[in-house]
C-alpha cells in the first residue's frame, strides 16, 4: 500500500480504457462539429439565398437596386421602393425610440424610484420584446390605425404643404408601421443602454458629483459619454431588428410598391414584400424576391456585425 | 487661439457652473420629468396591447375554440383553431428536436472544450445569426426544403423554427454552462472522470435549471413566430394527417384572419392572439422567477 501507483483499496491505477479514451475523443469532435455547424448555418443561409437569387441577379444586375417597377406580368422587377421603405421605416422608428429608450434606461438605472419598482418596470419594458410580432400587427389594424385617423387627417390638412404629409391618411401606411416598429425596438435600446449604464464604475459618478455637478449634469457630461459605445451598440442592434421585422409591418404598411415621400401614404419594405408575394410567386418572381431577400440579408448582416463589434468591445471592460 | 478666446471660454464655463449650482434646480427637475415621461410612454403600449388582446380575445375562448376547425367566412361564432394549435405544437416540437441537441452540443464545445480565438468567432457568428431576420429563415428553408420536396409541410416549418431557435439555445446554454464554477469540473476530473463523464454527469446536470429556462424561452419565442412559417408551412383549413402537407399554425391564423372582413374569423384571430401572448408572457414570467434563485 505504499506505492504511489496504487489507487483506493490498493488497486493499481490503470491507464484509461481504450473505450473511454475513444468516447472522449469522439464526444469532443461531435461538439466541435456542432459548434462549427452553427457558424456554417449563417454562411449557408447567405449562400442558399444567393444561389436561388441567381436568375434574377443575372438578368437585372445592380439595376435591380435603383429601379422601381414591380410588375410580375412584364417580368420587370426593381427593389428601390422596398429598400427605401425598409430604410425610412427603420429610421423613423429609431428617431422616436432612441430618445424614449435612452430616457427610460436613465430613469430605470438611476435611483429615482425604489429598487423593487425599478426591477418590475424594467421587466415590463422587456416584455414588450416578448409580445409576438403578429399580435402587434392585429392590434395595429384594429386599434392603432383607427386611432391615428384624426391625427393623420389633421397633419394632412394643416401641414399638407410639407411633402412628408402630402397625401391623405388612408389607414395602412408608413406612419402606423413606423410607430409599431418604434414600440418593438424600444425594449432592445432600453435593455442595452440600461446594462451599459449600470455597469459603469461608481467612481465615475462619485467623482462628477464631488466636482459639484448636479445629477443631470453628471448624467449628460459623464455617464452618457462613458456608456456611449454600449448605447450605440444597442441602437445598432435595434436598427437590424427594425429592418428585418416582418409581420407587424406587413399588416400595417399597406404594401404599395409606389415610392412616395409622404409618411401618410402606403409603402412597403423588403420583408413585407417577401411575406406578401412569396407563396404565390412564379419562377422569375421567386428569384427576384430572393434577390431582395439577399439585399436584406446583406443590410442586416452589416448592421449586426457592426453592433456586435461595438457591444463586444464594451464587454471587455466589464 | 488668442487670449480673448480663452477668456470667453472661461466666462462661458463659469456661467455654466453658476447656472447649475445656483437656482432652484429647474434643470434637474426638467430632465427628471422628461425621463419619467418617456418611461411612462414606453409602458403605455404594453398595457394597451395586453388589455386589448384580453378584452377582445377572452370572450371567444370557449370549448369549440380548442376542439374545432376554423370557421367558414360567414359563420359568426362557430369553429375554433384546434388544427392550428396542433400544428404549432408539432412544428415547435420538430424545431426543438432539431435545434436542442445541435445547440446544446455546440454550447458544450464553446464553454468546455474550446480555446483560443475559435470560440470567440463562433459566438460572434451565433450572435449575428440571431440577428438575421426571421423571414429569411423562411426563405432559406424554402430554397432548401420546399423546392426539394415540392410541397409546403410541417417538417419545413419545423426546420425554419429550428434555425430560429438555434442561436438562442446556443447562447443561453453557453451562458448557463459558464456559471458552473471551475471547481466542480476539477473535482470531477480529480475523481477520475473522463471529459465525457464530467460534462454529461456533472456539468450539464448542474447547469440544467438555467439551460431548461433558456430552452423554454426559445420554444416560446418560436411558438409566436409567423414569418418563418408563411411559405414553409403555409396554412390549412383541415386536420393534419401527414407531416408532409401544408400545416396550420396559430400565428399564421392570426395573420390570415386579422386581414379578412368577416367578424367571426376576426374574433377567432383575437382569441388565438391571446393564446400566443399567454404562452409568451407565462414562460417569460416563470423563467424570470426560476432564474431568480440560482444554485451557484
Amino acid at each position: 500500500m505504499t506505492s504511489s501507483t496504487s489507487g483506493p483499496k490498493g488497486k493499481p491505477i490503470e491507464a484509461r480504457s481504450q473505450r473511454s479514451q475513444w468516447s472522449d475523443r469522439s464526444f469532443t469532435w461531435l461538439t466541435r462539429l456542432m459548434a462549427f455547424g452553427v457558424a456554417a448555418v449563417l454562411v449557408f443561409i447567405g449562400v442558399q439565398v444567393a444561389i436561388d437569387a441567381m436568375p434574377a441577379i443575372r438578368r437585372y444586375g445592380l439595376e435591380f437596386l435603383v429601379t422601381s417597377s414591380w410588375n410580375p406580368v412584364d417580368d420587370a422587377y426593381g427593389a428601390l421602393p422596398v429598400i427605401y421603405g425598409t430604410l425610412v421605416s427603420s429610421f423613423i422608428a429609431l428617431l422616436l425610440a432612441v430618445p424614449i429608450g435612452v430616457g427610460t434606461a436613465l430613469f430605470l438605472s438611476e435611483d429615482f424610484l425604489p429598487r423593487p419598482v425599478r426591477t418590475v418596470l424594467s421587466f415590463m419594458v422587456e416584455m414588450l420584446a416578448a409580445i409576438p410580432s403578429v399580435v402587434y400587427g392585429i392590434w395595429g389594424i384594429f386599434v392603432l390605425i383607427p386611432f391615428l385617423g384624426p391625427i393623420g387627417d389633421w397633419l394632412h390638412q394643416n401641414l399638407g404643404w410639407i411633402p412628408l404629409f402630402g397625401t391623405a391618411y388612408l389607414g395602412p401606411g408608413m406612419l402606423p408601421a413606423a410607430l409599431v416598429l418604434t414600440v418593438m425596438i424600444l425594449p432592445i435600446i432600453t435593455a442595452i443602454a440600461r446594462d451599459s449604464l449600470i455597469s459603469l464604475p461608481p467612481a465615475l459618478r462619485q467623482a462628477a458629483l464631488g466636482m459639484g455637478a448636479t445629477r443631470w449634469t453628471a448624467i449628460f457630461r459623464v455617464l452618457i459619454p462613458a456608456a456611449f459605445s454600449g448605447i450605440v451598440g444597442g441602437i445598432m442592434l435595434a436598427l437590424g431588428r427594425a429592418m428585418g421585422e416582418t409581420m407587424a409591418v406587413t399588416m400595417l404598411i399597406g404594401n404599395s410598391n409606389d415610392l412616395n415621400i409622404s409618411i401618410l401614404a402606403p409603402a412597403n419594405t423588403v420583408a413585407s414584400l417577401l411575406a406578401n408575394q412569396f407563396a404565390e410567386a412564379g419562377d422569375l418572381q421567386i428569384a427576384a424576391l430572393m434577390y431582395a431577400g439577399l439585399v436584406l440579408f446583406g443590410l442586416t448582416l452589416v448592421v449586426n456585425i457592426l453592433a456586435e463589434m461595438i457591444v463586444q468591445r464594451v464587454n471587455v471592460y466589464k | 487661439m488668442t487670449a480673448t478666446d480663452y477668456r470667453t471660454r472661461a466666462d462661458r464655463a463659469r456661467r455654466a457652473i453658476a447656472d447649475q449650482t445656483s437656482g432652484p434646480g429647474y434643470f434637474d427637475l426638467f430632465w427628471t420629468g422628461v425621463a419619467g415621461f418617456f418611461t411612462l410612454l414606453a409602458l403605455i403600449p404594453l398595457v394597451l396591447v395586453l388589455a386589448y388582446v384580453v378584452f377582445r380575445g377572452f370572450s371567444r375562448l370557449n370549448w369549440a375554440a380548442f376542439t374545432q376547425l376554423p370557421p367558414p367566412p360567414l359563420a359568426p361564432d362557430q369553429g375554433g383553431f384546434a388544427n392550428a394549435l396542433i400544428g404549432t405544437l408539432i412544428m415547435v416540437g420538430i424545431g426543438a428536436l432539431v435545434s436542442v441537441p445541435f445547440g446544446v452540443l455546440a454550447a458544450v464545445y464553446l464553454s468546455e472544450f474550446s480555446q483560443g480565438q475559435v470560440p470567440r468567432w463562433i459566438r460572434f457568428a451565433t450572435n449575428v445569426l440571431s440577428g438575421v431576420p426571421s423571414i429569411l429563415m423562411g426563405v432559406f428553408i424554402y430554397g432548401l426544403f420546399v423546392i426539394t420536396t415540392g410541397t409546403y409541410s410541417a417538417v419545413a416549418g419545423g426546420f425554419a423554427l429550428g434555425v430560429l431557435m438555434l442561436p438562442i439555445i446556443v447562447r443561453t446554454t453557453d451562458e448557463s454552462l459558464q456559471i458552473v464554477p471551475k471547481q466542480v469540473r476539477w473535482a470531477a476530473i480529480g475523481m477520475g472522470a473522463s471529459k465525457f463523464q464530467t460534462v454529461l454527469r456533472v456539468v450539464l446536470p448542474a447547469a440544467l435549471p438555467a439551460i431548461a429556462t433558456g430552452l423554454t424561452l426559445a420554444v416560446a419565442r418560436a411558438a409566436g413566430e409567423t414569418a418563418p412559417l408563411l411559405f414553409t408551412a403555409l396554412f390549412s383549413q383541415y386536420w393534419l394527417d401527414s407531416l408532409l402537407q401544408p400545416t396550420a399554425s396559430l400565428s399564421v391564423l392570426v395573420y390570415n384572419f386579422a386581414r379578412v372582413p368577416y367578424e367571426g374569423q376576426q374574433r377567432l384571430a383575437w382569441a388565438a392572439a391571446l393564446i400566443l401572448v399567454g404562452i409568451v408572457m407565462l414562460t417569460s414570467i416563470l423563467s424570470r422567477w426560476a432564474t431568480r434563485k440560482q444554485i451557484y
